[in-house]
């Protein structure tokens, strides 16, 4: 316990460093995947092959493949992110995006085409029929799904420890290390910071759930 | 026609393949005449773990995988070669264990405690930094070899770094839970430090100008700098003492005695420099230092 306290600022640090990386690429990886999965169901065909490419290039890539290029290989075409913070965030984003991507896509194809359908009698434009009347309805199916995505990419942000951002699990190998007496208390603090995430995370998502499920 | 041509393409590359193989066989039979020869008639008091080793001929060892000069895993013959790997083969010599008896276990800086406390390993030498808190938890023989912490800068030092003072407004690249970037937070915080997994990232980031500096134990700097082409230079100027010893189980002072016995004896007969010289001193250039005291603590 003397231990804990006596890292108390290193520990609160990193779990706000881990929270804001989660927060952070969870919302861009939100907007982003958002709009790729209206790219894939769109009428424009050279949208709908942009889209696949980009999920079937980030969802079959392994994460560190694609933080160790933004690192390292954008820079030989001259390229390089403002901080190594935002590094992490680009990668988680853009890899966690062609997952909510597919999450959605799923949501989008359990809406009833006769939804789509009336849209269109009325007179509605497909941007106008895709924000009005099929995304809501699809958002509302695909909460837990989106609910795996988002708690996968609370865990994934550990890959950003691999590439100097200073997050729960660069606090474990800091901790770990320099106190090898010490060891289970350094992981316990970092699992509970991890835990401290998820398990609300998992309750709200089942909550939300229940509260916006759509009964057929 | 055409057959003629593929017979002389094939016997071109029968003869390629025998000057492989052969040269291969050379190389083998070079590092067997320099591996020390296992000690026969040797005897050990019973119930030690000296002589439960000796009776089962058998030891395993970790030691480092990525480390040049010291332990870097040869892709050939699948065995880590390195002056760690050298001084744990004179232990096991002497133990009587020849040396294909000795199995060796990748160890990195954050699995070499557990790996001792579970009996993975008998021992471990692993360039490990001999400290009171791993004293807590596993002993010591040795230290064998006392490397310090030095800086490494891009070709021609462009930022004109000569010791960590100057690294103040600097970013300077380390390992996370390393020794060497704690001191650089605890001592130099002007020093902008930036923390990854392991040592080539730093390496690729100094390259690219993300950081201006890399900072860690002088030994582990040498081989980046020797497998670096020229882009990178050693500043020279070591400003600690990073004492490497051979861990092994808390509270085995027979073995430990032992080890340090074995160590004291091949500092003084000439094999701790001759392993010295075939393997770190090799990259560097340098002759074999002085030989540390040992700490029988």
């Amino acid at each position: 316990m003397q231990f804990l306290s006596d890292n108390a600022d290193l520990l609160w640090s990193a779990f706000l460093t881990t929270l804001s990386l989660a927060v952070v690429s969870g919302v861009c990886a939100l907007v982003l995947g958002t709009v790729l999965a209206g790219m894939r169901v769109s009428p424009i065909a050279p949208l709908r092959g942009l889209a696949t490419f980009y999920v079937e290039v980030f969802r079959n890539t392994p994460l560190t493949v694609v933080f160790f290029f933004l690192a390292f290989g954008i820079v030989q075409i001259d390229l390089q992110f403002p901080s190594r913070f935002i590094t992490a965030v680009a990668a988680l984003s853009l890899y966690t995006a062609a997952f909510v991507c597919e999450a959605l896509r799923s949501g989008i194809n359990a809406v009833p085409s006769g939804q789509a359908e009336a849209a269109r009698a009325l007179g509605l434009t497909f941007g106008q029929s895709l924000r009005q009347i099929v995304l809501p309805q699809a958002f509302r199916t695909v909460v837990p799904p989106l609910g795996n995505v988002w708690i996968a990419l609370a865990k994934n942000t550990s890959i950003a420890a691999g590439f100097a951002v200073t997050d729960l699990t660069a606090a474990l190998q800091r901790l770990a290390n320099a106190n090898a007496d010490q060891l289970l208390a350094v992981f316990a603090a970092v699992v509970a910071g991890y835990l401290v995430i998820t398990l609300p995370s998992a309750w709200l998502i089942r909550v939300v759930e229940n509260r916006v499920a759509i009964v057929r | 026609m055409r057959t003629t041509r593929k017979v002389a393409a094939l016997a071109a590359l029968g003869l390629t393949l025998a000057a492989c193989s052969s040269e291969a066989g050379s190389q083998a039979e070079e590092s067997a005449s320099s591996a020390p020869t296992a000690a026969e008639d040797v005897d050990f008091p019973e119930g030690s773990t000296m002589a439960e080793l000796n009776e089962a001929g058998a030891i395993t060892i970790g030691t480092k995988y990525d480390q040049p000069g010291f332990g870097l895993l040869n892709p050939q013959s699948g065995a880590p070669e390195g002056f760690d790997v050298e001084i744990a083969k004179i232990v096991a010599a002497e133990l009587g264990i020849p040396e294909d008896g000795i199995t060796w276990t990748e160890t990195v800086s954050a699995n070499r405690e557990p790996f001792i406390q579970n009996g993975q390993v008998d021992m471990v030498v692993a360039t490990y930094t001999i400290n009171d808190a791993r004293k807590q938890v596993v002993d010591f023989a040795g230290p064998y070899y006392v490397a310090g912490q030095d800086i490494m800068v891009a070709e021609g030092n462009p930022e004109g770094i000569e010791g960590p003072e100057d690294l103040a407004g600097k970013t300077v690249c380390s390992v996370e839970g390393s020794t060497p970037a704690q001191r650089i937070r605890d001592e130099y915080p002007e020093a902008n430090l930036v923390t990854y997994d392991v040592y080539s990232k730093c390496a690729d980031d100094l390259r690219n100008g993300g950081v201006q500096a890399v900072t860690t134990d002088n030994v582990i700097l040498t081989g980046l700098v020797a497998g670096s082409d020229g882009a990178f230079e050693l500043v020279g100027n070591p400003f600690t003492e990073e004492p490497y010893g051979i861990g092994m189980e808390l509270g085995d002072t027979d073995f430990r005695n032992f080890v340090n016995d074995v160590l004291e004896e091949s500092f003084e007969d000439g094999r701790w420099a001759d392993a010295w010289d075939r393997t770190a001193g090799a990259i560097t250039g340098e002759e074999a230092p002085e030989p540390p005291s040992v700490d029988r603590y």
